[in-house]
């Protein structure tokens, strides 16, 4: 059970249960939705984005305690932060699944709960979900959808 | 039955040996995360017994060659293992000659071949294949493909809530228009048993062939394709504890000897001229290149040791798991069965509210307890039930009440950790 404590951590679990900023996005000018056709997960992220800024963001989707945390804590992360930031923070939360590093980059915050993913491969594809959808809908206003699998 | 007769064929029935059983099984003995691995995803493959393993071995320790065409004593040996394979397949499904088994990777090929070859010849614009709502993705896509290049029509009999094909919906979809009636034996996602015999005869009724997914069934049920009155029959080995990479179809003579080939190559011709081929009579016909040999020899050796231990005394065994593990299952709250058919074989499907079941799975995993999470290649079902996967746990003849009740307690710890 302590190994499963690592992976479901009290953050992932609450954020799991009460996702934030879940739900439709009126204002938004960008959107993306992302599957894993392998375990079902689906996630739509939308963005209300100008000048270069993330004025608003929410994710709607049905998926893991993983992925839905995911999206609920990046959604948070990002909310007011600039799209070269959210970029920035896509590699360093990527690297952090993959190869572990920047385990304690500042940066991280909160998505540092996610540290315990890494031990669990195949659950890699469902916190990366979410931040690869963020990706697809910022550099496209269509849907498109991404599939990590 | 009078009670007094069930009691007497109980205790005329030697006691089923479980213990006996595992250890022919050495995969079993291992711990996963330092606990005992209880293995419960055979719907997905099973484990294989050591004469499974030793048969192989030999194949390859002691008279490997190329099968067929060889006159060197090595290459008759291989033949000859070979064909006693398919003798054992011919046995395992009652078919009236071995001539009628063609060896494929699995029972995806063996639908499909059966789309390529029989499909191409006898279904044309208009026609109608008639599938139902529980079918595994390879008992679809194959007649899709067909239907569109051939203009034909999928039909798709619906299933109830509990998971079971409604026979009405299904009479009421056959026509002088339906070819083939494609049909699960057993559903791989929900267990349910089909009726596949009244299938047959309603199908025969209006001329239709009938083509039965026997993938999830082989293992559980013993089968007898003349008394089902199928048509085609296919199932694959690695599912009855046998090699990965093969399966066989069973095909009426008539049928067989009718269809084209599929795949051209060595081993499927009789004589080849840049002016005409002439092609082998069945099963070779179908045997287009070197096959799987020692997969073959590995899935005979698996059948008869099904055989031995007896399909009645296994479906026995695997009810009695079934029965407990529905009760133990249903006592874990928020536990949401996903299949209730009154007639169903060791697979348990359910969803846990609140918790994805990909979630279940890596929970159960860490006990050391495998399943299967996700939409078990069945997103119809998926769609039914409203669901966007479900965990399935499904059971073999090695399985113990103690492992139902390692997957009971686990699920109830999932519970507490999720909240």
């Amino acid at each position: 059970m302590n190994d499963l404590r690592e992976l479901y951590q009290d953050i992932i679990l609450d954020h799991n249960r009460h996702p934030r900023n879940f739900g439709p996005l009126p204002a938004s000018n960008h959107q993306a939705e992302g599957n894993n056709p392998l375990c079902g997960d689906q996630v739509s992220v939308l963005l209300d984005v100008a000048d270069g800024c993330i004025r608003d963001i929410a994710f709607q989707g049905v998926g893991c305690a993983i992925s839905m945390a995911s999206a609920s804590l990046m959604t948070e992360a990002l909310k007011g932060q600039t799209v070269e930031e959210a970029r920035r923070l896509f590699h360093v939360f990527h690297d952090l699944l993959t190869t572990g590093a920047g385990e304690s980059a500042p940066e991280l915050g909160k998505l540092a709960v996610f540290t315990g993913v890494r031990e669990f491969p195949m659950r890699v594809k469902c916190a990366t979900l979410p931040w690869h959808t963020l990706l697809a809908a910022l550099v496209q206003k269509q849907d498109q959808p991404v599939s990590t699998e | 039955m009078t009670p007094a007769a069930i009691q007497e064929r109980q205790s005329a029935a030697p006691a089923y040996d479980l213990e006996g059983v595992r250890a022919d099984f050495p995969i079993l003995a291992q711990k996963v995360q330092s606990r005992p691995l209880v293995y419960l995803d055979n719907a997905a493959s099973t484990q294989k017994p050591r004469a499974v393993m030793d048969a192989i071995a030999a194949c390859y320790g002691e008279y490997y060659a190329n099968v067929e065409r060889g006159v060197h004593t090595l290459s008759q040996a291989s033949t000859a293992a070979r064909e006693q394979a398919r003798e054992a397949v011919r046995r395992f499904l009652n078919a009236p000659s071995a001539e009628e088994i063609v060896f494929v990777r699995g029972t995806t090929e063996a639908i499909n071949l059966v789309a390529a070859s029989w499909g191409r010849r006898n279904v044309g614009s208009g026609d109608e294949i008639l599938v139902t709502e529980l079918e595994h993705h390879s008992n679809i896509v194959p007649w899709q493909l067909l239907c569109e290049e051939r203009g034909a029509v999928l039909r798709v009999a619906p299933i109830d809530d509990r998971g079971e094909v409604i026979q009405e919906e299904l009479e009421r979809l056959l026509s002088p228009r339906t070819r083939l009636v494609a049909v699960a034996h057993v559903s791989n996602a929900l267990g349910t048993v089909n009726p596949v015999r009244e299938i047959a005869q309603h199908a025969h009724r209006v001329g239709a062939l009938v083509l039965v997914d026997g993938a999830q069934a082989a293992p559980h049920l013993a089968i007898d394709v003349q008394a089902l009155g199928a048509d085609f029959y296919a199932f694959s080995g690695h599912k009855v504890y046998g090699p990965s990479g093969i399966g066989a179809l069973w095909g009426r003579r008539e049928l067989l000897a009718a269809m084209p080939p599929w795949q051209g190559g060595g081993g499927m011709i009789r004589t080849v001229t840049f002016a005409k081929t002439t092609y082998a009579p069945p099963p070779h016909r179908f045997e287009a290149g070197t096959p799987a040999i020692e997969a073959a020899i590995g899935l005979g050796a698996a059948l008869e040791y099904l055989t031995a231990l007896g399909l009645p005394a296994v479906a026995a065994w695997e009810a009695e798991l079934l029965a407990l593990a529905t009760e133990r299952l249903a006592a874990v709250p928020g536990l949401r069965l996903i299949g209730t058919a009154r007639d169903k074989a060791a697979v348990i499907s359910f969803t846990l509210a609140g918790i994805h079941p990909h979630d279940v799975g890596t929970v159960l995993d860490q006990e050391g307890i495998a399943v299967r999470a996700g939409h078990h290649c069945a997103q119809p079902v998926m769609e039914h039930f409203r669901v966007p996967a479900t965990t399935r746990a499904s059971f073999g003849l090695y399985n113990t009440r103690e492992e139902v009740e390692a997957l009971a307690a686990a699920l109830h710890r999932a519970r507490e950790l999720f909240g």
